[in-house]
């Protein structure tokens, strides 16, 4: 175990560095810079203007070099200024990390609360209508792009209510926050839920199948007992594994939910950064996206060992 | 075993079928939603074939006469603020979302091939390289990597396809490695080394056709996935640019403001995503089952 954690933290050190050139190389191949984008909204074309402002923002040094200031830079906790506000990037992103967190916790509760037992209904009715019902939603939920899904929601609110709920800063109190994001975390919960409920069901088929559902439904346990309570404890343990897909498929669904229903989090901000060419905030962005979907599969992985018993990591 | 339960069972492997028209009924009957998924499919193909003859309108013609009209007899479903043709865009729309889906899907799809077989059957440090630049590329959200390669390559139908294609490629390539790795050391290939075969050759004639199964599975549950990241990333303004009608872009130019004052603005173009994704998702499904046994039902 103890040799399987130093190679698995390694990996995720190798992963994360691989993700940092990569990110990096990338935004430089972006036609025009910051500093082009400035000017071409200002209007002035001088030359030597341009060159110093390029200067300034470190702009005109080599390539790896600028990498070697960012990463050694990261490694002693600076993370950039903004090019944009020109407020330190770490001032800039957090605060805005505890608003997609909460959207994020809501959505996995609501896409967890509503996958799982439709999941276990579907696989213990297959194919009766309940079935099909439930599979036809469920692959509806993966079809429906989530920021149309919120515009629907907007479009309702406005119909039955009037107005459309708008998140105001700061939220009045945690509770009233809670509320304007439960709207979002439906939507972006749905589509998650889908997924989940998926996986369930499958999971669920499976070990229906086994030997052992056979033998406690021989022995003559109750069936509820045999569905709810034999298998559903084995079916559950794959369920555990898509949370770690789970996290990269819902930070997919905040970013567009959070644009359109205008939440100030990390997932729209990677956006508007990305158009602004804020290569700071948009390198450390999508270094903290890496950073949680690589720690919530480690986590997952090691969650396997303690749900199951039979797993043994060996180096 | 009853008399009538083997009957049933023989029916349902397929078994008494007779000519192309019975093996038709037979796939309807045995899959009715791959069969909707199929319908749906093809009409979305048609609409993209003909889409100048069903359309009606120029999809790019303005008239500023006719902004923001309500669906209705002159147009069916309406005219946007620069008023084109709502339904018109529509259905040229499907030729965006098919081209993106397709293109990349298949661009995904090639290079996941060529990855995975090279690392599954060579091994050694080509198959560690592979694995770590797999590992990498998967740390990131699909929908993360395709808006940074979207913006790295600047905005145009072409860059879009290879923006959601790379993301693509480390799940082809995982699926092939592993097949690739379990074919290898089965006898026909060793019978094909004893007698001399090239290399190249075992790959491209031996293992190669026997990825096949798995790979047509994941190229149609790739394929919704595509359509839906090119409708995300034009509904945030880095995908498809104006003035092609993609039904994303359609949507982030509508977006919140005609929630409350053109309704069809924000549903149609919706609606036509879902049920272009909903349609591939459920002949994946069924394909899926087809060529899996072992998933089936599942």
């Amino acid at each position: 175990m103890g040799a399987y954690l130093v190679r698995r933290s390694f990996l995720m050190i190798l992963t994360l560095f691989g993700i940092s050139v990569i990110i990096f190389v990338l935004l430089r191949l972006v036609p025009g810079n910051i500093v082009d984008i400035l000017f071409d909204a200002a209007g002035m074309v001088n030359p030597r203007e341009k060159l110093k402002i390029e200067r300034e923002l470190g702009l005109d040094r080599p390539l790896p070099v600028q990498y070697l200031t960012w990463i050694s830079g990261l490694a002693q906790g600076d993370f950039g200024y903004s090019y944009v506000s020109e407020k330190p990037a770490l001032e800039e992103i957090g605060p805005r990390i505890p608003v997609t967190a909460k959207l994020a916790v809501l959505a996995l509760v609501v896409s967890v609360l509503l996958g799982v037992p439709l999941g276990v209904v579907s696989a213990v009715r297959q194919n009766t209508p309940t079935d099909y019902v439930l599979r036809v939603l469920s692959l509806s939920g993966l079809s429906i792009p989530a920021f149309w899904l919120g515009l629907l929601i907007l479009m309702a609110c406005v119909a039955w209510f009037g107005a459309i709920p708008i998140y105001t800063e700061p939220p009045a109190s945690l509770w009233d926050e809670l509320l304007l994001l439960s709207v979002p975390a439906a939507a972006v919960g749905f589509r998650s839920s889908a997924l989940i409920m998926r996986l369930t069901r499958s999971s669920m088929l499976e070990v229906l199948r086994q030997d052992y559902i056979r033998t406690a439904r021989a022995k003559g346990a109750a069936p509820r007992s045999v569905n709810y309570e034999h298998a559903f404890a084995n079916a559950i343990l794959p369920v555990v594994t898509v949370i770690g897909i789970e996290a990269a498929f819902l930070i997919g669904g905040l970013i567009v939910t959070e644009t359109v229903f205008n939440i100030p989090g990390v997932a729209r901000y990677l956006v508007e950064s990305i158009r602004w060419r804020d290569y700071p905030i948009v390198q450390n962005l999508v270094m903290l996206i890496a950073v949680v979907v690589v720690v919530v599969n480690f986590a997952v992985d090691l969650l396997y060992v303690v749900l199951d018993p039979r797993i043994k990591y060996s180096g | 075993m009853h008399g009538a339960d083997y009957e049933a069972e023989l029916t349902r492997a397929g078994a008494g079928i007779r000519g192309a028209g019975g093996h038709f009924r037979h796939l309807v009957r045995r899959y009715p939603l791959g069969a909707a998924g199929a319908v749906i499919v093809t009409l979305l193909v048609f609409a993209a074939i003909f889409a100048d003859v069903i359309a009606g309108f120029d999809p790019t013609s303005t008239d500023a006469t006719r902004t923001l009209a309500r669906p209705g007899a002159a147009h069916l479903l309406g005219t946007d603020f620069m008023g084109r043709d709502l339904f018109a865009r529509i259905v040229h729309g499907a030729r965006i979302s098919l081209a993106v889906g397709i293109g990349s899907t298949a661009l995904g799809c090639f290079f996941g091939v060529v990855i995975g077989l090279a690392s599954g059957y060579l091994g050694g440090w080509v198959d560690l390289l592979v694995q770590r630049l797999i590992d990498i590329l998967q740390a990131l959200p699909l929908l993360v990597l395709a808006l940074v390669m979207a913006a790295a390559l600047g905005p145009s139908l072409e860059n879009t396809i290879v923006a959601i294609a790379i993301p693509l490629i480390p799940s082809v390539a995982r699926v092939i490695r592993s097949n690739t790795l379990t074919l290898r050391e089965l006898p026909f290939v060793e019978s094909a080394k004893t007698v001399g075969m090239s290399e190249l050759r075992i790959v491209l004639r031996h293992i190669l056709p026997n990825t096949m199964a798995p790979l047509i599975v994941l190229a149609t549950a790739q394929l919704g996935a595509a359509i839906l990241t090119e409708a995300s990333l034009s509904f945030l303004g880095l995908g498809i640019p104006e003035p092609h009608p993609s039904w994303g872009r359609m949507l982030s130019e509508s977006a919140a403001e005609y929630v409350r004052t053109a309704p069809w603005l924000v549903l149609f173009p919706g609606l036509a995503i879902s049920l272009a994704v909903f349609g591939t998702n459920l002949l994946g499904d069924a394909v899926r089952d087809m060529l899996d046994p072992r998933q089936r039902g599942g």
